[in-house]
C-alpha cells in the first residue's frame, strides 16, 4: 500500500467519509431552510446552492483522471463513481427547484424557457446527458456494455460539463467572476486530458 | 397592445379586512423588531415623522421591512443580495450636497438636510418590479422629484435627466471592481422626471432611507424596472441629450433607456410576462408598465415600445 494506491479498507473509510462531506452543502441547506435563513427570495438561494453543488461536483468528478496522469496517484478513481452520482443527485435537486419551486409544474412555461432562455436552452440538456450516466453507473452495467463502450457513452461528461458552465455563464446578469473561475478550471482539467492524449498517440507513432 | 382589463376577484380569494390590518401590523412589528436588533441604534433612529398619505399609493400587502431591507441590487457594495446589508455601513450619509446643474437658469448645491425640508414629506406605497422579474410592495417617503427641478428653472433646452451617484471606492466597496463603468449613471426624459409618480425619495418605512436602499436620496419611478431607480445620488443634471446610462453602456441590447415595465417585451435572456412577488410562492403576471399605465402611457403615446425598450 502507497499513498498511490491505497488499501480497500484504507480507501472505504474515505469513501464514508467522502460521502458525509458531500451531503453536508444538503444538510446546510436543510438547516437554513428550517431556521429561516434563506433570505428574502428562498427559491432563488435553493436554485443557486444547488445548481452551485452540482457544477463542483461535476468538476471533481473530473479532477482524479488528469490527477493520476500528473501524480501517478489510483485511488482517486476508485471515488469518481461516487463523486459523479454526488453530481447527478445534486443537479437533480437542482432540475427539481425549477420545476416545482420556481414553475410550479407550468408546463407551458417551463417548454418556451427551453426553447427562448438560452442558459436553460443549454442547461436542460446538460442535466439529460448526465441521466443515461447515473443509470450506467453500476458494476452490472458496466459489464453489460464492456468497458469499451461504457468509456465511450461516459465521455458524455464532457458536454455535460461544459453545458453546465455555459449555463451558468449566461445566466449571470453582469458579475462573471464566478462563471470564470468554473469555465478556467474546467479548461484545466480537459487541457490536461488533452496534453496527455496528444503526447500517448505522438508515443506510438515514434 | 390590449386594452387593460380590471381583473375579477372572486371573493373567497379577499382576505377580511380586520385580518388583512392585524397581519399587516404583525409583519410590521416583526420586520421593525427583527431590523432594530440587526442595526446599531445610531443607524436606524430617524424617524421622519407625520407623513401625508399619498393618493398615488397601492393597498396592497407590503413586502416586509426584513425583505426590503436585506435583499438588495447596489452593485455599488457588491453584486449579491445581502452584500448591501452586509457591507453599506461604510457609506456616510453626512454631510451630503446633491448638485443640480446643467441647463437650469439658477443651478445650485443642495445640502440633504435641505432637501428633507424642501416639500412635505409623502408615504408612497409603491410596486416595485426588479428586471430580473421579481417585485416587492414598498412604503417609501419623499416628494415629487418635479419640485426639486422647478426650484433650478430648467432651460428650454433641458430634455433629459441625468442622476450620477456617488463614486467613492472607499466607501463603496464594489466600486473596485469593473463590473459596471462607474459612477453609476442613470436618466429619465424631462416629462418622465416631472412626472408626479416620479418620486424624489428619502426614505422608507417611516423612517429615513437605510443605507443598502440608497441613503440619503435616490429615486423612485415605479412603473419602470428597478435599476433605473438610482440610489445615493450626488449629482442631477439637465442636458439636451440623452445621456447614456451605466446598463445601456454594459449591456446595449438587453438595457435601454427607457426600461419601462413591459410583460410584452422580453429580456433577450429571460421573460418578462410573469414576476415573483417577495414573499409569495406562485409567480404573477407583469403587468403594463407595472399597474401604472393609466398615469404613464400617455408619455410613450405613438412610440414603438419594442424598440425603444
Amino acid at each position: 500500500m502507497s499513498i498511490k494506491n491505497l488499501g480497500n479498507k484504507t480507501l472505504g473509510r474515505i469513501k464514508v467519509v467522502v460521502f458525509m462531506l458531500a451531503l453536508l452543502p444538503l444538510f446546510k441547506l436543510c438547516a437554513g431552510a428550517y431556521r429561516d435563513e434563506l433570505g428574502a427570495n428562498p427559491i432563488e438561494k435553493i436554485s443557486h446552492i444547488t445548481g452551485y453543488w452540482t457544477l463542483t461536483f461535476l468538476l471533481i468528478t473530473l479532477t482524479p483522471t488528469p490527477l493520476r496522469q500528473l501524480s501517478g496517484w489510483l485511488w482517486p478513481v476508485r471515488l469518481r463513481r461516487m463523486l459523479g452520482l454526488f453530481a447527478f443527485f445534486y443537479g437533480c435537486l437542482h432540475v427539481l427547484t425549477y420545476l416545482v419551486l420556481d414553475q410550479f409544474f407550468d408546463w407551458q412555461d417551463i417548454l418556451k424557457d427551453i426553447v427562448k432562455r438560452p442558459y436553460i436552452t443549454v442547461g436542460f440538456p446538460a442535466f439529460l446527458l448526465m441521466i443515461p450516466l447515473a443509470v450506467t453507473s453500476t458494476d452490472n452495467m458496466i459489464r453489460r456494455l464492456g468497458g469499451k463502450y461504457w468509456r465511450m457513452l461516459h465521455t458524455l461528461i464532457y458536454p455535460s460539463a461544459i453545458g453546465g458552465v455555459v449555463h451558468y455563464w449566461w445566466l449571470v446578469k453582469k458579475d462573471l467572476t464566478n462563471p470564470i473561475i468554473f469555465a478556467a478550471l474546467l479548461g484545466v482539467l480537459l487541457s490536461i486530458r488533452v496534453v496527455y492524449r496528444l503526447r500517448s498517440i505522438r508515443l506510438f507513432a515514434v | 397592445m390590449k386594452p387593460y382589463k380590471i381583473p375579477a376577484i372572486p371573493a373567497s380569494e379577499i382576505t377580511p379586512k380586520h385580518l388583512f390590518d392585524a397581519r399587516r401590523k404583525f409583519m410590521q412589528t416583526a420586520g421593525a423588531a427583527s431590523l432594530a436588533a440587526l442595526l446599531p441604534q445610531a443607524l436606524w433612529a430617524a424617524s421622519l415623522g407625520d407623513l401625508k398619505k399619498s393618493p398615488y399609493s397601492t393597498a396592497e400587502e407590503l413586502t416586509s421591512l426584513k425583505a426590503v431591507t436585506s435583499y438588495n441590487n447596489f452593485y455599488e457594495f457588491g453584486t449579491s443580495k445581502d452584500d448591501p446589508a452586509e457591507r453599506a455601513g461604510t457609506l456616510k450619509t453626512r454631510p451630503w450636497t446633491v448638485s443640480v446643474e446643467g441647463e437650469a437658469h439658477k443651478p445650485k448645491v443642495f445640502d440633504i438636510d435641505d432637501i428633507l425640508k424642501m416639500a412635505p414629506l409623502e408615504e408612497r406605497i409603491y410596486r416595485l418590479r426588479c428586471v430580473e422579474a421579481w417585485s416587492m410592495v414598498v412604503p417609501w417617503v419623499g416628494f415629487p422629484l418635479a419640485e426639486l427641478l422647478k426650484r433650478v428653472e430648467p432651460t428650454g433646452n433641458a430634455k433629459y435627466v441625468e442622476f450620477v451617484s456617488l463614486h467613492d471606492p472607499a466607501q463603496m466597496p464594489g466600486q473596485k471592481y469593473p463590473v459596471l463603468d462607474w459612477p453609476y449613471r442613470e436618466g429619465l426624459r424631462m416629462d418622465e422626471a416631472m412626472h408626479p409618480l416620479t418620486l424624489l425619495t428619502l426614505g422608507l418605512y417611516g423612517e429615513v432611507l437605510p443605507k443598502q436602499n440608497g441613503a440619503p436620496v435616490r429615486v423612485v419611478m415605479p412603473w419602470k424596472y428597478g435599476f433605473k431607480s438610482a440610489k445615493s445620488i450626488v449629482s442631477i443634471r439637465l442636458l439636451e441629450t440623452q445621456p447614456t446610462t451605466s446598463w445601456m453602456k454594459a449591456g446595449p441590447n438587453e438595457y435601454g433607456f427607457y426600461a419601462n415595465v413591459n410583460p410584452e417585451v422580453d429580456h433577450p435572456r429571460w421573460s418578462q410576462a410573469k414576476e415573483r412577488r417577495i414573499g409569495e410562492f406562485l409567480k404573477r403576471k407583469t403587468l403594463m408598465f407595472n399597474g401604472y399605465a393609466d398615469e404613464v402611457a400617455p408619455l410613450y403615446a405613438g412610440m414603438d415600445l419594442q424598440k425603444y425598450f
